[in-house]
């Protein structure tokens, strides 16, 4: 399979990178290597094979679902690049 | 015991016993490296140095060894990759999108150091998020090979991505350092620079505070300059953490106790399949070299196949950008890090920091990751690569069945010249041809310095183990270590006075 340059706008899209069109013409044919390379694993029979959930066998912990921590808002507001009585600030989303 | 003059030659072993006989305090020891930091920024293995943290831990600890309260790590300077949250201390992960961030909280492995009594010298250079095999995608430049070819004076890669942290500990910047290893970050930067870098076992240590690059991969680990240190280290940082759930609760044995037990009656797999194409001749010798220490050293030696060798990096390249394309979805302009200026709507704010903030190879990655998650492409990129990536690890469960540990090379080649493979993202992603396969299986795996190449520069070799056995992969790493007698240091070309 290979992409087109249509197909990377879109990708850079979902991923939410802006690119202009000098850097989509090197991402397609970067993708592209790079998904040819990757078309070897087409000739693995996978049939019957159950995909890997968990690397390390173990089963995960439960526990109860309460509050355990928290309650530090300046912490988590330091880095915000723009806030405001600790709320992050973003550009005007609705009208 | 007579002690190195030069504290940056002790190696952890060593200064725990110096410190505890007094023969020097921790104050020394730690102005000893803060001084050979100061004079090696030639390597920028650093990005954050911390001498004042350095040199105040080394005051507590002064204390504590003078009322007889030391503590396992007690005054050992350390250098953490810059990967590793640290409490108000500036972490990057190599990325300009994390230029200026202040981290509030403690990763649990440098938190489990610092309680052990080791103080931190600062925060070294990585490829960005850990992306790279040479540690020249890193934001902040890349970091230069303390070693030279024979006759040379041509700047070579250090490895990637813990590039930093294996400079640091081979230029003696650093008793000891921490890395990550997602595909060989730990083990392949080790063997170019000539010192012992060791990946536990998936779950061993902590990954709560650590930046996340393909989470189902990362596994933290020590770096230092022999087994014996890096059993020590790996003693501390490991521990199960209810803040990481996939942190195992197992006990964490003492790695020290049955180092030097030796390898007689081990039963030591070689897989054929590592025997790749276009391997160099000197990479095949040593392997033969190792073989025939552990042999006369009484291991039993064993061909083992491990079928699904060639399909690891192809399926890692799916697995590990797909978890990293999600893993950094985080960074957008909004909560922390870097934030484009004058973007009028909340996609383009999004669009436009990312693009600002990442760099090339951690955008080529995002791509591709973005792309075998969507729709449509899902079953036929990820499930695939997953439903290999099981088969991988059957091939060491049955391999497992016939031996005890394997042994392979570390790396196809030495340590190459800055800039040399850059061009081609596939040719730089093949250093990881023997490491990454680790990473897919969870198993752990130590990277032992065992020979110098043609032109002077050191080698490794590569033992694996089977989960949770970091005890025998140890104690195989020191038989081939004692075998190895690898005493070669860099020549201190880039000392400045």
């Amino acid at each position: 399979m290979s992409v087109d340059r249509e197909t990377v706008r879109r990708i850079a899209r979902l991923a939410r990178l802006a690119v202009d069109e000098d850097q989509t013409a090197a991402m397609e044919s970067e993708l592209n290597a790079l998904l040819a390379w990757v078309e070897q694993l087409q000739e693995v029979d996978v049939e019957g094979v159950a995909a890997m959930t968990s690397v390390v066998e173990q089963t995960l912990k439960m526990r109860e679902d309460v509050v355990t921590d928290g309650g530090y808002p300046e912490d988590l507001m330091k880095n915000a690049p723009l806030s405001e009585d600790n709320f992050f600030v973003v550009p005007k989303v609705v009208e | 015991m007579a002690y190195p003059s030069d504290p940056t030659r002790f190696t952890i072993a060593q200064a725990r016993e110096a410190l505890a006989a007094k023969a020097i305090s921790a104050t020394e020891l730690a102005e000893a490296h803060i001084d050979a930091i100061a004079k090696a920024h030639a390597l920028n293995a650093f990005i954050t140095e911390t001498p004042e943290h350095a040199l105040s831990g080394a005051e507590t600890s002064d204390a504590r060894i003078a009322a007889g309260e030391a503590r396992a790590l007690e005054g050992i300077p350390l250098a953490i990759k810059d990967l590793f949250c640290t409490n108000g201390v500036r972490t990057t992960a190599g990325s300009r999108i994390l230029d200026n961030f202040m981290p509030t909280y403690e990763s649990t492995v440098s938190q489990n150091l610092w309680n052990a009594g080791a103080v931190m010298l600062g925060k070294t250079n990585l490829d960005e998020f850990a992306m790279g095999s040479s540690n020249e995608t890193s934001y902040f430049g890349p970091v230069t090979n303390p070693w030279r070819a024979r006759g040379k004076n041509e700047d070579l890669v250090p490895g990637g991505s813990s590039g930093g942290s294996a400079t640091a500990v081979s230029a003696h910047l650093a008793l000891g350092a921490t890395g990550t290893d997602t595909g060989g970050s730990i083990r392949q930067p080790a063997a170019v620079t000539g010192i012992v870098g060791m990946k536990p076992t998936y779950g061993r240590c902590s990954r709560w505070g650590i930046v996340a690059f393909a989470s189902s991969l990362d596994q933290a680990g020590p770096m230092t300059r022999t087994v014996e240190d890096a059993a020590i280290l790996l003693k501390a940082m490991a521990s199960h953490d209810p803040k990481d759930s996939t942190s195992v609760d197992v006990p964490v044995p003492d790695y020290e106790a049955g180092l030097n037990s030796g390898v007689k009656g081990l039963r030591v797999g070689i897989p054929s399949e590592y025997r790749i194409d276009q391997m160099p001749a000197e990479i095949e010798q040593l392997w033969q070299l190792g073989i025939y220490w552990l042999k006369t050293q009484g291991a039993e030696i064993v061909e083992v196949s491990l079928p699904h060798t060639k399909y690891a990096l192809p399926a890692y390249y799916i697995v590990a950008p797909a978890e990293a394309s999600s893993n950094l979805a985080r960074y957008d302009g909004v909560r922390y890090g870097h934030r484009a200026a004058g973007t009028s709507d909340l996609i383009g704010l999004y669009e436009r920091s990312r693009a600002e903030g990442f760099g090339r190879e951690v955008k080529r990655r995002i791509m591709i990751g973005t792309y075998v998650l969507s729709a449509g492409y899902y079953d036929a990129y990820y499930l695939r690569a997953q439903k290999v990536r099981t088969l991988i690890a059957q091939d060491f469960k049955q391999a497992f069945q016939h031996c005890d540990v394997l042994l392979t090379p570390a790396t196809p080649c030495a340590a190459f010249a800055i800039g040399s493979k850059t061009a081609d993202p596939v040719s730089m992603y093949l250093n990881d041809v023997f490491t990454v396969t680790v990473n897919l299986a969870g198993l752990p795996a130590i990277s032992v310095p065992a020979g110098l190449s043609h032109d002077g520069l050191p080698l490794g070799l590569q033992i694996i183990g089977k989960a949770f056995d970091e005890a025998t992969v140890l104690k195989a790493g020191r038989a081939l270590e004692t075998a190895a007698e690898f005493k070669s240091t860099p020549q201190a070309w880039w000392r400045t006075p």
